[in-house]
């Protein structure tokens, strides 16, 4: 029985996770902006410096009408923004977020579970794009077709090196055989796994497939309501479990320079809200990438990189053992 | 591993074996479904949902790296290639009357022909053994990497060799632009290589 409720309590304590950070991600998104441009921001909703504007918009977004296209795909067209969103709450499940089995499920193959999964999550832009019967979502999905079979292999060899280092491919494993010099052992790799993973997710300079100013938000156009709050709920999510990944896999997650016992999880939570910071700063301050550029950025300098990481990993490797 | 019938009978499944046939019959049934499907894209996404199951199948039977591995390349890499080139020739939405070949009858020989080898070989090798789900799990990643490494290096390299060999392949086929060597800059070779079509 207690069992049970261990496992209730832990998928609870995970989709309550799913459920609050994002928003606090968007919140910060906006304020961050806002002054990072010489601007204020959301400063009414709920009072103080406007801090229920996402629930408001929240609400605002259930009371829309669900519009489907009449030459839309209908089902395709329903299912796509749940595609696109459940694959982060299932890689919440796997990211440890203190020692011991402070973790929702500890698994063996951690690392491939969670890539795996997110890259399941581009299925859902693909479907709306193609489901949407629209040229510019055409266009989006087609982005972001290219876009992730060109930065999934890079993410992949640089999660390649830390689990070689660690000899294990399982996250809460990967922790326990940490130590502060991987930092710059791994750096490169920590910055090819952050640049591959923004670019799966979208995100400015990488937003090419949502560009809103030329192909009016892509593979989203046709949506509105619930379902467009979904993707963008699925962006947010993006961005936290991105950035506890990163935090797990190259900055040593828990660990921490004092306070290992209690204090774990707030060194997490440190290292995934910096990590979060420097996503949205690096939204106000890079233009667009192009498509060219995005593509050759990937195949002539992320995946050499990650390739030569593999290779000090490697040597290095030998050499401790 | 001992003897399948003799210490295990096939009329008192377990759980697990239960699962492990429906999700099979799904596995089946979107299978079939993508192949006969006149919506192209749709074929597609049942392809989805076929590899998927496979996937769960692995997982049934403890191998949870070969399965999430099944994830990560059919469904996050093969089947988005897929789309990407459906997209690209324009997929359109409804049915395609003309997606019927005329060869479905010898491609229907040709996979029944196929999938009987299959059956047959895995079948012939494996009917003896059977998979101790209760214990230590057989399929870990550890396991997995032990024997690939040390009874399956060569296959394994071989493999790598073919790989690398279609990928020299599909580099000199997609660089074929004879106006000499300083067309072949990467600048210069999208657009030649737009003039073409």
């Amino acid at each position: 029985m207690s069992d049970t409720l261990a496992i209730v309590l832990r998928v609870l304590a995970v989709f309550v996770i799913f459920l609050v950070f994002p928003l606090v991600i968007g919140q910060t998104e906006h304020k961050v902006m806002a002054h990072m441009q010489g601007r204020l921001g959301p400063m009414y909703a709920g009072g103080f410096h406007g801090w229920a504007q996402l629930v408001a918009d929240g609400v605002k977004f259930a009371q829309k009408e669900d519009i489907v296209p009449a030459g839309a795909d209908r089902r395709i067209f329903q299912l796509a923004p749940a595609v696109a969103l459940l694959p982060y709450l299932l890689v919440l499940i796997a990211i440890p977020v203190g020692p011991g089995n402070a973790v929702g499920q500890a698994l063996d193959a951690g690392v491939f579970f969670v890539l795996a999964v997110m890259g399941v999550g581009v299925l859902g832009s693909l479907m709306a794009g193609w489901a949407s019967a629209n040229k510019f979502s055409l266009l989006g999905g087609l982005r972001t077709a290219a876009q992730l079979l060109a930065y999934e292999l890079p993410m992949l060899l640089a999660a390649a090196s830390v689990a070689m280092a660690a000899g294990t491919l399982s996250l809460p494993g990967i922790l326990d055989a940490f130590h502060w010099w991987w930092v710059p052992w791994q750096i490169v790799g920590g910055l090819v796994f952050f640049t591959a993973g923004l670019a799966e997710l979208q995100r400015p300079p990488f937003d090419m497939p949502v560009a809103d100013s030329e192909i009016i938000f892509g593979a989203y156009t046709e949506y509105t309501g619930l379902r467009f709050a979904l993707f963008l709920l699925a962006e947010y999510a993006g961005i936290v479990v991105l950035c506890a990944l990163t935090a797990v896999l190259f900055l040593g997650g828990w660990h921490g320079p004092f306070g290992a016992d209690g204090l774990g999880w707030l060194w997490m939570l440190l290292k995934t809200v910096v990590l979060a910071f420097g996503v949205i700063w690096l939204r106000v301050s890079y233009p667009r990438l192009r498509e060219d550029q995005l593509q050759k950025l990937a195949w002539t300098c992320l995946i050499p990189l990650a390739l030569a990481q593999i290779a000090l990993t490697g040597v290095i490797k030998v050499v401790i053992s | 591993m001992t003897l399948a019938a003799a210490s295990h009978g096939f009329l008192t499944p377990s759980g697990v074996e239960i699962a492990f046939l429906l999700v099979g019959l799904v596995t089946l049934g979107a299978a079939v479904v993508t192949v006969t499907t006149k919506q192209l894209v749709h074929a597609a996404l049942w392809l989805v949902v076929a590899l998927g199951g496979i996937a769960v199948e692995y997982l049934l039977l403890t191998a949870e790296f070969i399965a999430w591995v099944q994830v990560l390349i059919y469904v996050g890499s093969v089947v988005v290639l897929l789309l990407f080139g459906l997209m690209l020739t324009k997929a359109p939405i409804g049915r395609s009357p003309d997606a019927d070949s005329g060869n479905r009858w010898a491609a229907l020989l040709v996979a029944v022909a196929s999938a009987a080898v299959l059956v047959w070989v895995v079948v012939d090798a494996f009917r003896a053994s059977w998979i101790d789900l209760d214990g230590a799990a057989q399929g870990s990643t550890e396991v997995s990497g032990r024997s690939l490494f040390q009874h399956w290096v060569l296959p394994f390299e071989a493999l790598s060799v073919l790989l690398l060999a279609a990928l020299v392949g599909a580099i000199v086929l997609s660089r074929r632009n004879g106006e000499g060597p300083q067309e072949t800059g990467r600048a210069a070779a999208p657009v030649s290589r737009e003039g073409q079509r």
